[in-house]
């Protein structure tokens, strides 16, 4: 191959250029956990509260996972809170009104969510009324239908087999060996990379930096399930998060689709003229974080064993601002689904960390509103 | 006594001289015009004049009424009496007639806004340069003729002395345009020192004092208007020798049409008509050139026929004989079209993705194995046609967006070339590109019509048309005005078509 471009020339130099955001996004991380640690006497640390910490942050992960692709694709949706209310309500109504059995109700469920994402898809799309618009009517007519079918009741309580979703726990064992197989994925999806780069003859980062990563990540999945385990195990609202996450990941760098959503946010204009079908493309977006809110309702509602009228209220914000501190931009086309997932670990272990400490709710929110503002600074004068 | 002088002015962007040492004098009350191609460096001039390109940015010196004047911005310009009016109006389409006036006139800035004084002072300004309506409608509400004629009058509540017009007549109808002649006329007799663009010479020539032309950059001439003729200014706004920047070389055509449309016009959402019964055939290995000023129509046609616009199509499109129906860019990539555009990077690329990635976009399905994307497969793709364009970038993961013009470019072609296309429109292919990066370009033109892709070139670019093509069509105001054989064409008789003196009194059906 007679390229003009570079190839590897065997191990290059050791250079530390990462991604910025990535890295901000951690040390974030690590000193709100310091932080909490320390004034709350190593409590936020324990097993225990981080067991609770993974299992509060499930619900707005998997409306993250969606609003990374709603965002990415240029849009906005401020109906999922509402959304995960209802479909939290219809999914009690169906089982305690009406007595259905658990698994028709999350099929109904999440089938229910894809339609009312494919109803404010279709006006974004098809009828070329923003996303802004159609989802902040969204967000009211939601909420009211909600109402207006509860008859303005909490609906409770779940069957036990519904319980359990949010409220138990993966085996000991079947944990540690669902840690000890995605040790291996790292370590066989890194080594098969390489080796396809090498391949290819594109730049490959040093073996240190790779397999140091690999080794970071091993020790961090280790240790989370140890902490997991010490106390009741992988809480199965969290492995519903990772496995969606997974599909989704691979849904956005594997497919056209994905790929699709991508080139749609990151320039309209030009993808329509490579004959991507923007529409049919921005309704299956809609379709999605329907879907996703489907499952999120479902969890809620399991984890309270009870649908109540503000299940989910404000939620949209919480997953909006998990992209956005994520490092998704409002502009579209940029934004990955793992810093969404980090952006939500933080903003409930604000939440958590806040609650431990007995400080009064309303500083929550104030220290929230402020962490958004700063992460959308931060993206902004990295981009200069 | 000269109103304006500028000296030496030379200004230059990242890899072009845009102006070298252009001097440009304008006499006190005299309608003077500046001719030139496009690109020859008169808006830059302008935009230099009215201070949107501040001092220190150029070089040179710029005389008003005698005195050294050094614009930091478009504010300091308006005070010392330069008003320009562009193209595209910088009106506020909801606001009334009067309030646009006075937007940023003292008038407005009161704690209180005297509104019954605005509306005299309004009615009065539009009195004087004999436009008669009410000074309370809405300015969307008035026809481009007469919102061109308020973008006058406001310039005129300021102190202008010197009255920029920049293409005034583009989107007017035959009567606006007397209106606006007469108009000039009166300001010239009060004494208002009036520059003139246009690419339309016989507006020039009844209009204009003193004609100054550019071209590359330079000050050609100026002279009387009474001592030139059309084809005097056409050959010196032309009259540039074809040098070997265009490695042109014989091939084969073939025999069958790849691309014929016979009868075909075009109506935009609004209702515009912008293409009027064009017929043209394009041949398998041919390089097809479309000349005409800006505003002619042949982006629209091809933007059209690529399915790429929204309006009423009538005519028919054969592609290898055969009719089809093309009514989104998907269709026609399926029928093997492909079409570059002249602004790559609004309709081209996504700036923000990587090269790979932006090469597979429009022929995802060519490295998708079982509907997933075969990344090695993607990146070998991409590497061999990123190898053939000859494209530098330090790897193919580098966002486009840090690439220069030309690499982006070809980048675009890329793109195009992963779906192997038979007819290649390639719209400014090299606007804003490099001389070096330009002969790369030729030579793929040249690499791919051998293969036998049909190619249309659309350039405004005169040398860049007649030194490419097989065949040269020409538009003017939708429709085509001339056609030539590569070895008929000279740059006089396709300039003629595109001014198109004989479609002027057609024009009252556009716009």
């Amino acid at each position: 191959m007679n390229s003009p471009l570079p190839s590897a020339k065997g191990e290059p130099k050791l250079t530390f250029k990462f991604d910025l955001q990535a890295y901000t996004l951690i040390i974030a991380l690590v000193l709100i956990s310091v932080i909490f640690t320390i004034f709350t006497g190593g409590e936020f640390l324990s097993s225990r509260n981080i067991s609770n910490l993974f299992t509060q942050m499930s619900v707005i992960a998997v409306l993250a996972i969606g609003m990374t692709l709603i965002i990415v694709a240029g849009h906005i949706d401020l109906s999922v809170g509402s959304l995960v209310g209802l479909l939290g309500g219809i999914a009690a109504i169906l089982q305690v009104w009406l007595g259905w059995g658990t698994i028709p109700v999350i099929l109904v469920t999440v089938i229910a969510g894809a339609l009312l994402g494919l109803w404010q898809g279709w006006w974004v799309a098809y009828r070329a009324v923003p996303a802004f618009i159609v989802t902040l009517g969204g967000m009211l007519v939601f909420r009211g239908i909600l109402i207006g079918i509860s008859k303005g009741q909490t609906v409770a309580p779940m069957n036990e087999s519904f319980k359990q979703i949010g409220n138990s726990y993966l085996p000991y064992i079947l944990g540690y060996t669902l840690a000890v197989i995605s040790i291996a994925l790292v370590i066989y999806g890194t080594y098969r990379n390489r080796l396809k780069r090498k391949q290819l003859g594109l730049v490959i980062p040093a073996s240190i930096i790779d397999y140091g990563k690999v080794s970071l990540y091993s020790f961090f999945i280790l240790l989370a399930t140890y902490m997991l385990n010490r106390y009741l195990g992988i809480p199965v609202p969290i492995f519903v998060v990772i496995v969606l996450a997974a599909i989704f990941i691979f849904i956005s760098n594997k497919t056209a689709f994905g790929r699709y959503v991508y080139a749609i946010g990151g320039n309209q204009e030009a993808a329509a003229l490579s004959g991507i079908n923007i529409k049919w493309n921005t309704l299956w977006v809609f379709i999605t974080m329907g879907a996703l809110a489907g499952v999120s309702g479902i969890l809620l509602t399991s984890r309270l064993n009870a649908a109540t009228v503000s299940a989910g209220d404000m939620y949209e914000l919480d997953a909006i601002a998990a992209c956005v501190i994520g490092g998704t931009s409002l502009m579209g086309g940029k934004g990955r689904i793992t810093g969404a997932l980090i952006g939500a670990l933080i903003m409930a272990s604000i939440d958590n960390g806040m609650s431990i400490m007995n400080i009064e709710a309303f500083w929550q929110y104030i220290v929230k509103g402020l962490i958004l503002i700063l992460a959308v600074w931060v993206d902004i004068s990295n981009k200069k | 006594m000269f109103a304006l002088e500028m000296k030496d002015i030379t200004k230059e962007f990242p890899g072009v001289r845009a102006l070298d040492n252009v001097t440009f004098s304008v006499r006190k009350g005299e309608i003077h015009a500046l001719c030139g191609e496009n690109g020859a460096g008169k808006s830059t001039l302008m935009k230099i004049l009215s201070g949107v390109y501040p001092h220190n940015s150029y070089s040179g010196q710029i005389y008003i009424n005698g005195k050294e004047a050094e614009f930091k911005s478009i504010k300091e310009s308006q005070e010392a009496g330069i008003g320009i009016i562009y193209q595209e109006l910088a009106l506020v389409e909801e606001m009334s007639v009067a309030e646009n006036l006075f937007l940023s006139h003292d008038l407005m800035r009161q704690k209180i806004v005297d509104w019954n004084k605005i509306y005299s002072e309004a009615k009065k300004k539009l009195a004087e340069i004999g436009l008669n309506i009410d000074p309370q409608v809405k300015v969307g509400d008035l026809t481009v003729g007469k919102q061109q004629l308020v973008e006058i009058a406001k310039a005129l509540t300021k102190k202008t002395e010197i009255l920029i017009l920049d293409e005034p007549t583009a989107a007017l109808t035959e009567s606006d345009v007397k209106i606006l002649i007469t108009l000039l006329n009166d300001l010239r007799a009060q004494g208002v020192t009036c520059i003139y663009i246009s690419h339309k010479l016989g507006e020039v020539l009844e209009l204009a004092d003193t004609v100054t032309i550019l071209r590359d950059g330079k000050t050609i001439s100026t002279d009387l208007i009474k001592e030139m003729s059309e084809q005097k200014i056409i050959s010196k706004m032309v009259g540039r020798d074809l040098t070997e920047l265009f490695p042109y070389e014989p091939h084969a055509i073939g025999r069958e049409n790849v691309l014929e449309v016979k009868d075909y016009s075009f109506t935009d959402e609004s209702g515009k008509r912008l293409i009027s019964d064009v017929s043209f055939r394009l041949r398998k290995g041919e390089i097809l050139g479309f000349s005409g000023l800006m505003g002619a129509g042949r982006s629209e046609l091809f933007v059209s026929l690529f399915g790429g616009s929204k309006g009423k199509k009538k005519g028919s499109v054969l592609i290898d004989g055969t009719k089809k129906n093309i009514n989104r860019p998907l269709d026609a990539i399926k029928h093997g079209m492909a079409y570059v555009s002249e602004d790559r990077k609004r309709y081209g690329l996504v700036l923000g993705m990587e090269i790979t990635k932006n090469t597979t976009l429009a022929a995802l399905n060519k490295v998708m194995k079982l509907k997933v994307i075969d990344t090695a497969l993607e990146v070998k793709n991409a590497t061999m046609v990123t190898d053939k364009m000859k494209l530098k970038a330090p790897n193919l993961e580098v966002k486009v967006g840090q690439l220069s013009g030309g690499n982006q470019q070809k980048v675009v072609l890329s793109k195009w070339l992963m779906n192997n296309p038979k007819i290649l429109i390639l719209d400014e292919p090299t606007r804003g590109i490099d001389v070096g990066a330009k002969y790369e370009i030729y030579k793929i033109i040249n690499e791919l019509v051998k293969e036998g892709v049909g190619i249309v070139i659309i350039s405004s670019e005169l040398p860049e048309v007649m030194g490419m093509s097989d065949r040269i069509i020409v538009m003017a105001e939708g429709k085509i005005t001339g056609e030539f054989l590569r070895t008929d064409a000279t740059q006089e008789k396709i300039m003629t078509c595109a001014t198109g003196g004989k479609q002027n009194e057609q024009s009252t059906s556009i716009g």
